[in-house]
């Protein structure tokens, strides 16, 4: 059997991604695979936190507020602090990855974006409702993998929180609107 | 021409032998580590100075090894503070640039030790207007702010850098209108047992007493023991000159004469260990040393000696020269008369404007007339209602709180605003006990009379407050 040039090259390139690909997974999980379980896990945390806990609690059965001073007023932490939290937390405990909540239009100003990285990802998130924003950057010297996703607004008080706060320079946003983006950064090895 | 040969071999023995003592005191201590201290220490370290490993853990452990030792002895306060500035929140590498300004991961950016030429309060080594590297556009955000020197940020009584428990916005707006002295001006009453109290009935009769022969002391000391709070508490001799000792039989040979602050810390657990994080105790925190066991026993461990007045550098009464600061100095022994050492042990030592002017003042007038029975139970205020106070404190692990006499009378006296929660607020409105601590005069009057400071945070916060009033009411009309 006669085999053409062509289906030679095609076979040889074939082979050259499937080692490639091999080679890839023999080194680890995609930094964008990385991230986007990391960010699974926090999404799905932070949603159940504003609906389960939030959102239930301080609107729908009234038995609570939620406070950005929760010690001192005994109320409940806002969900974007229980996030920072643990985003301290975690500081405290890995370098291998580091996330935070960011947005364009900041209650806390130190909470804008800082890099080109994060405002071009946190635009790029409000103004693609779904889709993700990737990106690398070096920081400090460092090389990172950058990933933007969307922070929407799920529950009500999310919305009345942001609308209401003396801070806030926005004031009309509605529900399911995107209100900022979580940053998730991992350091690049190669 | 004659050989400088003879000169050269002693020149090499001298500076041999003197690098080899300046090493040796280095590492091991002894009688030349006083002069190898470099720099003036500040005001916070200089009683432990001797004590290089306290900061130092390892010889070349660089800037981790430090970070962790400021962390190991501050890191608790910090973080009871609610430290607004905490290493993790500089964590994120999108803080990289701001690094590259200001390293503030690190305690020693800020609080450089060894450098007393240009140490500020607080044992601040970098310029007053730190604040501008990271909040320079902090204007277009409050146009209050535009144009303010960024060296008035932590000076004008308005923000601290770690703790700004009782300065954030909010809490100011919540007591703008607090009165200048509540209606019932009470601070926190002791705890009532002990934080750990022992089962054991009152001891009420001098028979009781289990001491052996030959160390039951004289008459004074026996009355004053069944006077004591112990011995209501059931506590015996052997409760404090055995510990841990169970057996009668053994009290003799096992008797310590003078029991230390470790024994003391078998029930008062939270005073010993914040006595020995302040300025009084921290000598006796453990495993400071001032030299440690050399080669050919030229140096032995030796552990650092309790304060002394003298070795202070506030003002301190002569008489009080050569008394080892220890439980017993303030509480006396086997009385622990606690009235005793809220005031009369605190003025025997110290010989500043502020505490002689206590006597006299309108705080001692209200401590006289609560112990007289004429005022109501908690209304005195004493040196230690200030700067030893009560103050509930929360397990992190637990949750559960608890009250504590914090023996560490530097934990809320500088920056003096994180006195304002903690002492001022159980009896004063927040805007009259800030103004009182921004006057230094007042301080140094003792607070006869009434501040001439004025910081116009609340103001500030409430014109604010105006403002947004006078915006939402004016959508409002216009929709």
């Amino acid at each position: 059997m006669k085999i053409s040039r062509r289906w030679a090259l095609a076979c040889l390139s074939g082979c050259a991604v499937v080692a490639l690909g091999a080679s890839a997974m023999a080194k680890g999980i995609a930094y964008k695979d990385v991230a986007d379980m990391l960010h699974a896990v926090m999404e799905s945390d932070r949603t159940v936190y504003t609906r389960k806990v939030v959102n239930r609690l301080t609107l729908k059965d009234k038995v609570i507020k939620a406070s950005e001073y929760h010690e001192d007023e005994k109320a409940l932490p806002l969900p974007a602090q229980m996030f920072r939290f643990g985003a301290e937390m975690v500081a405290e405990k890995t370098d291998k990855f580091r996330y935070s909540l960011l947005s364009l239009w900041p209650v806390n100003k130190q909470n804008a974006p800082r890099t080109d990285v994060e405002k071009a990802g946190l635009e790029f998130v409000a103004a693609n409702p779904g889709k993700n924003y990737y990106g690398e950057e070096t920081l400090g010297g460092k090389k990172y993998f950058t990933a933007v996703y969307a922070d929407v607004a799920i529950a009500p008080a999310c919305v009345g929180c942001h609308n209401e706060h003396k801070d806030s320079p926005r004031r009309d946003f509605k529900l399911k609107d995107v209100m900022g983006g979580v940053v998730i950064r991992l350091p690049m090895t190669d | 021409m004659t050989s400088n040969g003879p000169l050269w071999l002693i020149w090499l023995l001298a500076t041999s032998a003197a690098a080899a003592v300046m090493i040796a005191g280095l590492l091991y201590g002894g009688a030349a580590r006083p002069s190898l201290v470099i720099g003036r220490m500040t005001d916070g370290h200089h009683q432990i100075e001797l004590a290089c490993t306290a900061c130092h853990t390892t010889a070349f452990g660089g800037k981790e090894s430090i970070q962790k030792a400021c962390v190991g002895c501050h890191g608790a306060e910090l973080a009871t503070a609610k430290d607004t500035h905490p290493a993790k929140k500089f964590a994120d590498p999108r803080n990289a640039d701001r690094l590259e300004k200001l390293e503030a991961t690190q305690c020693v950016t800020c609080h450089t030790e060894h450098r007393g030429e240009i140490t500020t309060a607080m044992g601040l080594t970098l310029p007053p207007d730190f604040c501008a590297l990271c909040h320079q556009d902090i204007g277009k955000d409050r146009p209050s702010h535009e144009g303010l020197a960024f060296a008035t940020c932590t000076s004008a009584g308005c923000h601290n850098y770690h703790d700004n428990r009782a300065l954030y916005e909010d809490f100011l707006e919540r007591h703008a209108k607090d009165p200048e002295t509540a209606s019932k001006p009470i601070v926190k009453l002791r705890a009532s047992p002990p934080e750990k109290s022992t089962d054991a009935k009152p001891i009420v009769e001098l028979a009781a007493a289990d001491a052996p022969a030959g160390k039951s002391g004289d008459a004074a000391v026996a009355a004053d023991w069944l006077a004591s709070a112990h011995a209501k508490g059931g506590v015996n001799c052997s409760g404090c000159h055995a510990p841990g000792v169970k057996s009668k039989e053994e009290y003799a040979t096992r008797w310590i004469d003078k029991p230390d602050h470790t024994v003391c810390a078998t029930c008062h657990k939270d005073e010993t260990a914040t006595f020995s994080a302040g300025r009084h105790g921290m000598r006796l925190a453990p495993g400071l040393m001032s030299a440690v066991d050399g080669p050919l026993g030229l140096t032995r461990k030796q552990p650092l000696t309790p304060m002394r007045p003298e070795l202070a550098r506030l003002p301190m009464s002569a008489k009080a020269h050569g008394t080892d600061l220890t439980c017993t100095t303030c509480h006396g022994a086997h009385a622990f008369d606690t009235a005793r050492a809220e005031v009369e042990a605190c003025l025997g030592c110290h010989d500043d404007k502020h505490s002689r002017a206590y006597v006299g003042s309108p705080h001692e007038t209200l401590a006289k007339a609560e112990r007289d029975g004429a005022g109501v139970k908690g209304t005195g205020v004493t040196c230690a209602t200030c700067h030893m106070p009560r103050t509930t404190r929360e397990d992190p692990d637990t949750g559960e709180e608890h009250l504590l006499v914090v023996h560490n009378q530097n934990d809320n006296l500088r920056p003096n605003e994180k006195m304002l929660r903690s002492v001022c607020m159980n009896c004063h409105g927040l805007g009259f006990a800030i103004d009182a601590l921004a006057d230094t005069d007042l301080v140094s009057r003792n607070f006869a009379g009434r501040p001439s400071a004025r910081v116009e945070s609340i103001e500030w916060v409430m014109r604010r407050l105006k403002e947004r009033e006078g915006k939402s009411a004016g959508s409002a009309g216009s929709k």
